[in-house]
């Protein structure tokens, strides 16, 4: 299967700060992959890079195998819908679908159409007159009647309520299946990505800590409890995330890719959000900060 | 991308329409019947023999609204620059809409062309346009004021010809590349604003006498070409030469006998050759001794100026360097948009 995502070494730096470092991905196609991070662990500007907004400093980036934005024929295949869902406030919903058939050849005019008398928003509204759930709407719909192979969705629900959400949410997997998109979406809130996404990448201070299939990460991550010891003693295929000591009691996250023999553990499963935030708050120094964004 | 543009553009360019349409009305109205009164006055006059009180007169009654239209034609530039050029990308940028529009089937470049292309002439018509319309009416105010106001001069050069379509694409270019580079609409309005005027202000004062060497004349005083001598308190001579009407005086100053310039005649003449007639009937002879004795000391009047012909070489030349200049910011602004903004 070809890659909708391949990095090789990738950065990005503005100024003197890197935003994204040495960052190698391989996202398969048709995939649903949640990019999760702390503000500010650079998923904007990977999605940015991605969608070719933006040049790297370092590496490459390949999507749907071919530079990113290099011609229309390859803006035409991805779709982008960026951070905060920007509408033309002055411009009407039914003068955004003609925005949308005009810059785009391949513009779906029925399904755009078919999508805002679902909404049930009126055409003749304008974009700026919208609530926030609808003015993202707005923005899917121009995404996805492009006809895109990929769209990419920059933290699309972190405006909005918890019902505008979830309604989001189902309008895009709704649309996903349909079409047979591929989607890159990112969010600072595992719960958004929880039920929706089959492929997961954690990016935590400009740099990608884990990446991989939803399941197999399940797993193969672990909780293990267990009488108190040194965690530095276990066999060379377990890596330890996180590590809780009591008097008595020893509490790891481990990686695992083989089977765990040792009997004396109690193993347990653990939950994609625990899982994200070992991976958020083993990284050097900021754990504070990010488990507080992921908790929120 | 012509229909988003068009669309976008729109209340702006109503609003530029009706006043275009507006100022057409107005110089419609009132320019048949100015250039009739002119006609009418002149004939008049030239029967009588001197039209300098009738020309006066003339272009006096119709000074403030001349004035008014020369002020208002020297801002159209400035504001299609603020209210044209610096919100057309910033205002995406500030509203995010830029990742909407560029995401689209369409590459930057050509957002960025069709955006510049389509408002930017607009602009250069509009300015090109009122321009001309304005010369059209002021024809028989030109006559009038070739002493006073000579179309040569900054103020009435600026306003006249073809000039206004190049300062209107400048102003246009100036107020976007100020918008890409510093990416907030109001700022960029300021900066526009400041740069556009200091502009207007540098090229007639610094750039525009140079276009073609000036003209030099040295002309010894004499009775018949001085129009006046005054002596000031503090031993300064001021010398006024008659001129051909509507030549660009650059400088006007007397030169001594090694032609170096000097700020004042020696003080002996206001008390001795050019002291004040004592009795009415001697007062030409006076004169005339008080100019051979300034001309016996060495003393000339030396003139730099462009004269009124070179009107329209001016015109070209400077609408050919705003051009220029346009063209360069232009490129600019291609460079930044597609490489530093995001």
């Amino acid at each position: 299967m070809t890659a909708v995502l391949r990095a090789r070494g990738l950065g990005k730096r503005y100024r003197k700060h890197w935003a994204l470092s040495d960052c190698t991905l391989d996202v398969p196609a048709g995939r649903v992959v949640g990019l999760v991070g702390p503000n500010g662990a650079g998923k904007t500007t990977l999605l940015n890079l991605a969608s070719g907004q933006m040049a790297p400093t370092a590496g490459s980036i390949e999507v749907l195998g071919a530079q990113p934005a290099e011609s229309p024929a390859q803006l035409a295949r991805v779709g982008y819908v960026a951070q905060d869902t920007p509408t033309y406030s002055g411009l009407t919903v039914a003068e955004h679908l003609k925005l949308g058939a005009r810059l785009n050849p391949s513009w779906d005019d029925a399904l755009a159409r078919d999508r805002i008398a679902t909404l049930g928003l009126d055409p003749r509204r304008r974009a700026g007159r919208l609530s926030g759930g609808q003015r993202a709407q707005l923005a899917l719909t121009v995404g996805i009647a492009k006809r895109p192979e990929l769209l990419i969705l920059d933290e699309p629900v972190a405006a909005l309520d918890p019902l505008a959400r979830r309604e989001f949410m189902q309008a895009l997997m709704e649309a996903a299946v349909e079409q047979r998109l591929s989607v890159v979406l990112s969010s600072h809130l595992v719960s958004d990505l929880e039920r929706t996404c089959d492929y997961l990448i954690v990016l935590v201070d400009s740099r990608v800590q884990v990446a991989g299939d939803v399941d197999e990460l399940l797993a193969s991550h672990h909780r293990l409890t267990g009488p108190r010891r040194d965690p530095s003693r276990l066999p060379a295929d377990q890596h330890v995330l996180t590590e809780s000591h009591t008097d008595r009691q020893t509490s790891l996250i481990v990686r695992s890719d083989g089977p765990l023999h040792d009997p004396s553990w109690t193993v347990g499963r653990i939950s994609l959000e625990d899982l994200v935030l070992a991976y958020m708050s083993r990284s050097g120094g900021a754990g504070a900060r990010p488990a507080l964004e992921a908790l929120r | 991308m012509i229909w988003l543009t068009l669309r976008q553009f729109r209340v702006q360019a109503a609003i530029m329409g009706g006043a275009l349409v507006a100022l057409a009305a107005l110089l419609a109205l009132t320019g048949p019947g100015m250039a009739d009164d002119y006609d009418r006055g002149i004939a008049a006059c030239e029967a009588g023999g001197d039209c300098a009180v009738f020309t006066r007169q003339f272009f006096d009654d119709h000074q403030a609204l001349y004035q008014t239209l020369v002020a208002a034609l020297m801002c159209l530039p400035g504001a299609i620059g603020l209210f044209w050029g610096a919100p057309l990308i910033t205002r995406e940028l500030e509203t995010g809409t830029h990742r909407l529009v560029w995401n689209q089937t369409i590459t930057r470049t050509r957002w960025l062309v069709v955006k510049l292309g389509l408002v930017g002439l607009t602009a250069t018509v509009s300015g090109a346009l009122a321009g001309l319309m304005l010369s059209w009416w002021a024809g028989p105010l030109e006559k009038a004021g070739a002493e006073q106001f000579p179309r040569m001069t900054p103020l009435m050069f600026d306003s006249r010809g073809i000039v206004p379509l190049g300062y209107a694409m400048f102003g246009f270019v100036l107020g976007v590349t100020a918008g890409v580079l510093l990416r907030r609409t109001l700022t960029a309005m300021a900066v526009t604003l400041a740069v556009f005027v200091a502009v207007q202000l540098a090229v007639p004062a610094w750039i525009r006498p140079y276009y073609i060497p000036a003209k030099v004349t040295v002309t010894k005083m004499t009775s018949e070409n001085i129009e006046g001598l005054m002596f000031t308190d503090r031993r300064e001579v001021k010398v006024r030469l008659k001129q051909e009407p509507g030549i660009w005086e650059l400088s006007s100053r007397t030169i001594d006998s090694s032609g170096r310039a000097v700020s004042s005649l020696p003080s002996s003449l206001a008390t001795g050759a050019c002291a004040p007639p004592t009795r009415a009937g001697n007062a030409a002879n006076a004169k005339e001794r008080c100019f051979s004795e300034i001309t016996r000391l060495g003393y000339r009047q030396k003139l730099t100026f462009q004269p009124a012909g070179r009107f329209w070489p001016f015109q070209w030349i400077e609408t050919g360097l705003f051009l220029v200049l346009s063209a360069a910011l232009t490129a600019f602004c291609f460079y930044w948009t597609r490489r530093r903004v995001s």
